[in-house]
């Protein structure tokens, strides 16, 4: 087994792609990575689609290493990687959606993200346009057994959620197969993002999924600076952890306090949702926007952090110190509450590992992950913290990973703080001669971002690719509900918070 | 004269649970809110609700057949004269020999019969989802009921509650182990029947976990009116029957006069109030139990009830 470097290196390489390498493969050399990540020795980190071309990132997670493989897809058929390694699927039938590529031999051909009523096929290829709008049913997995029934849920819900369509076959209250169905949000963000500038590009990034505004925009950012070769100066990189790990913990305290609120445990809810209200307070103070929205750009940030605004974000903090251990100590000692968390949705080792869960979910099982350390970025190198990891896998591990989280990251905005070096804030993008990639690797609150761009002529960004950690963590739902109750189905979907808006693009 | 008095009585009584009904479920939603430290909608807001739900249209599904449409109304007369035979204030009303604990058990039956019945008429899955869980749930609370029921009978001699409570209200009562349970049991049951926390989620929106909400998920307009209507008496009928049975005091009889009368609603209020902080207390700071682990609780209540009744073979004193 050669380490994932040499093997890119054997390929030829492409030019201008940064920080990792990308390597044109040939049919050999693809089959050879897919057998690698079926053999569990590399993981998917993504696929995408060009009009001809699919690309495929790798992560190697003994070497730390990551790279691009790219195959060249003449006649639109690529061998699919799907048919031996099944985290690809869904990501090769939505680059068939948007490019018409077909990927051969795949088990699943059923449309993903397309739900025939774009009025276009292939919207980011060819645009083959069709006259009237083409839904047909859309056949979902059969299952066979005595006395089945089927619960069709969404894709509108009671509650003001995101759409999304889950199939259950259950055998009277036990979960037998759960199927979902997304793509319900899609609103053609690639698409919008190619041959946009990249202040545009980065504005629509930001709104890929609202509640990881700060991880996408800083993912694209830093793909950006990886293209063009900027030094950011370190006084935005410090800012920027400081925006990220608000972030973090805001959406942390949310989940936890909606946890349990799916177990009709309201006053968790309200405690968190008030320590939630509060981060998001001081966030405004610090930056002016609750959110921190658009405020990481290529090339720095574009707020300044007063002397107020530092003061907002120490008190907040000292405030969580404060509450937040009560908060810990009534969730494990209700006995009626663990009672639920406890043993329900578990997800076992294995598929963590084989569909590389990034955030909460493979942390709970098992996943020892986290793109702050490795393949890690500034400044996360020069802080402490450490990575909680459980085995197993329950809604209660995830709540457990997520309360770690929590106390890592308010130790990180106190060091941030503490240290926060002066200077510039941003630095002007140079122009961009001829096409440039690069890509980039964050950590959201809900696991690993990619993004991949190439900048083209004009510096206007050619193609732009965004893959949310959701991709690989929406199938490993299905496999954590079954065999649980359907009633129990909020409350582990609740603990996995998948992105319906980041999946669907 | 005085027979025109008496029905005034027993009239200004049943008003009293219809007016009383939609305050006490605002009371507890309100006291749950504060306790989360949240405002909370005002207590008068059911009341609205009830006013919206009348003015908007109904929206009926196709294949709705007449049951769906009858059935609201059905289970609201039914929950309404339940609700009206118990003595809230007063006992000895000109009716009270109709209020007979057996019959108020049977009128609630019979309107969660309808209500299943109603649930699985549209053919959602929801509908049926709910239907099968309040059935799980009525075949143990219902046996329960019974049970308490026969201990009090065993006790006061008597089904009809007028009697009970005046039992009650007598010395002669004493503390008996087999009241206690009948009275926890009588909790649990009333806990599962007005499907609230642990065993139901009266404020959820996630479809998968509800069970009353889920048979009622197709209701729309005054026929959502009428089922909320039956849901807020239903919640007075119970904190009225523990009440009257278990803290008979303040209770008046019949021809008691006007001043006694006000007295009488003043405490019966008030009972109602500290009962409402009660479940609101209890509500949060317990979590939704697993449907499957329903049946434990309420078989706890069916065994409760079901030692009360023995214990009382055993001994008349116990």
């Amino acid at each position: 087994m050669p380490a994932l470097i040499d093997f890119i290196l054997a390929g030829q390489r492409v030019e201008k792609h940064a920080p990792w390498p990308r390597a044109v493969a040939t049919p050999r050399t693809w089959s050879f990575a897919i057998e690698q990540l079926v053999e569990g020795h590399w993981s998917l980190l993504g696929l995408w689609g060009e009009p001809i071309t699919v690309h495929m990132a790798l992560l190697d997670e003994n070497a730390k290493d990551i790279g691009v493989v790219s195959l060249e897809c003449r006649d639109g058929r690529y061998p699919s990687v799907g048919r031996l390694h099944a985290p690809a699927l869904r990501l090769e039938r939505a680059a068939a959606d948007l490019f018409g590529l077909l990927p051969q031999g795949a088990p699943d051909t059923r449309p993903w993200l397309d739900h025939g009523h774009w009025g276009v096929s292939y919207p980011l290829a060819t645009r083959v346009r069709t006259s009237a709008p083409t839904a047909s049913p859309y056949p979902f997995l059969p299952t066979e057994g005595e006395s089945l029934h089927q619960i069709p849920v969404g894709p509108v819900h009671a509650g003001i959620i995101e759409p999304g369509h889950f199939r259950f076959t259950a055998s009277g209250e036990t979960v037998v197969r759960l199927e979902e169905r997304l793509g319900y949000t899609h609103k053609g963000i690639e698409g919008l993002m190619a041959g946009s500038d990249i202040d545009r590009a980065g504005k629509l990034a930001g709104r890929i999924s609202g509640d990881s505004t700060v991880a996408y925009s800083l993912a694209f950012a830093r793909a950006v600076e990886a293209a063009l070769g900027i030094q950011v100066p370190s006084r935005a990189v410090w800012l920027r952890a400081l925006m990220a790990e608000l972030e973090r913990l805001a959406n942390h305290l949310g989940d936890i306090g909606a946890i349990c609120n799916d177990a009709a445990f309201a006053i968790m809810h309200a405690h968190c949702g008030a320590l939630r209200e509060r981060v998001l307070r001081a966030s405004d103070a610090a930056f002016g926007h609750r959110l921190v929205r658009d405020l990481i750009v290529p090339g720095g940030v574009a707020s300044e952090l007063g002397e107020e605004g530092a003061r907002a974000v120490r008190s907040v903090i000292a405030e969580i110190r404060q509450r937040f251990p009560h908060l810990i100590e009534l969730y494990d000692n209700t006995a009626s509450l663990q009672d639920r968390t406890v043993g329900t949705g578990r997800l076992n080792v294995q598929l963590a590992r084989q569909y590389a869960a990034g955030g909460y979910v493979g942390r709970a099982s098992g996943r020892d992950f986290d793109a702050r350390r490795s393949p890690g970025y500034s400044p996360y190198d020069e802080l402490n913290f450490e990575i909680a990891v459980l085995k197993e896998g329950d809604v209660n591990a995830r709540v457990w990973i997520r309360i770690r989280e929590v106390e890592q990251s308010l130790s990180l905005i106190e060091q941030i703080l503490e240290r926060l070096p002066g200077g510039p804030i941003r630095v002007d993008l140079a122009a961009a001669d001829g096409p440039r990639e690069g890509m980039a690797l964050v950590e959201g609150f809900r696991g690993d971002i990619l993004a991949w761009l190439r900048i083209g002529k004009g510096g206007l960004v050619e193609r732009c690719h965004l893959r949310d950690p959701s991709w690989f963590q929406w199938p490993l739902l299905e496999a954590a509900i079954e065999g649980n109750i359907v009633a129990d189905f909020p409350l582990c979907n609740k603990s996995f918070n998948c992105s319906y808006s980041g999946h669907d693009l | 004269m005085a027979l025109i008095l008496e029905l005034g009585v027993q009239g200004a009584q049943m008003t009293l649970v219809l007016l009383l009904a939609p305050l006490l479920t605002g009371f507890v939603r309100k006291v749950k809110a504060r306790l989360l430290r949240r405002q909370g909608p005002s207590l008068i807001q059911p009341y609205r609700d009830l006013l919206r739900l009348m003015r908007k249209e109904v929206v009926l599904a196709d294949n709705a057949s007449w049951l769906f449409r009858v059935t609201p109304y059905l289970i609201f007369a039914a929950t309404w004269v339940a609700a009206a035979l118990i003595p809230t204030f007063a006992t000895g009303l000109t009716f009270s020999w109709t209020a007979d604990l057996i019959a108020i058990v049977a009128l609630l039956g019979s309107a969660r019969f309808f209500l299943a019945l109603a649930g699985l008429d549209v053919g959602t899955s929801f509908g049926g989802i709910g239907a099968s869980r309040e059935v799980m749930i009525a075949s143990l609370a219902e046996p329960a009921m019974l049970l308490i029921v026969f201990s009090l009978a065993l006790v006061a001699g008597a089904t009809q509650l007028s009697t009970v409570a005046a039992f009650m209200g007598s010395p002669q009562v004493g503390l008996r182990v087999s009241l206690g349970m009948s009275l926890i049991a009588l909790v649990m049951v009333a806990i599962a029947e007005n499907a609230r926390i642990p065993v139901d989620n009266p404020s959820t929106h996630l479809e998968l976990t509800m069970v009353h909400e889920a048979m009622v998920l197709e209701y729309s307009g005054r026929h959502l009116a009428m089922i909320e209507f039956a849901a807020f008496l239903k919640l007075l009928l119970y904190m009225s029957l523990i009440s009257c049975v278990f803290l008979p005091w303040g209770l008046v009889t019949a021809r008691a006069g006007p001043g006694s009368y006000v007295l009488a609603v003043v405490f019966y209020i008030g009972k109602l109030a500290v009962s409402g902080t009660l479940l609101a207390l209890f509500e949060t700071a317990i979590a939704k139990m697993r449907v499957f682990r329903v049946p434990d609780f309420l078989g706890a209540a069916l065994m409760l009830a079901l030692l009360g009744t023995l214990l009382l073979f055993v001994s008349r004193s116990l």
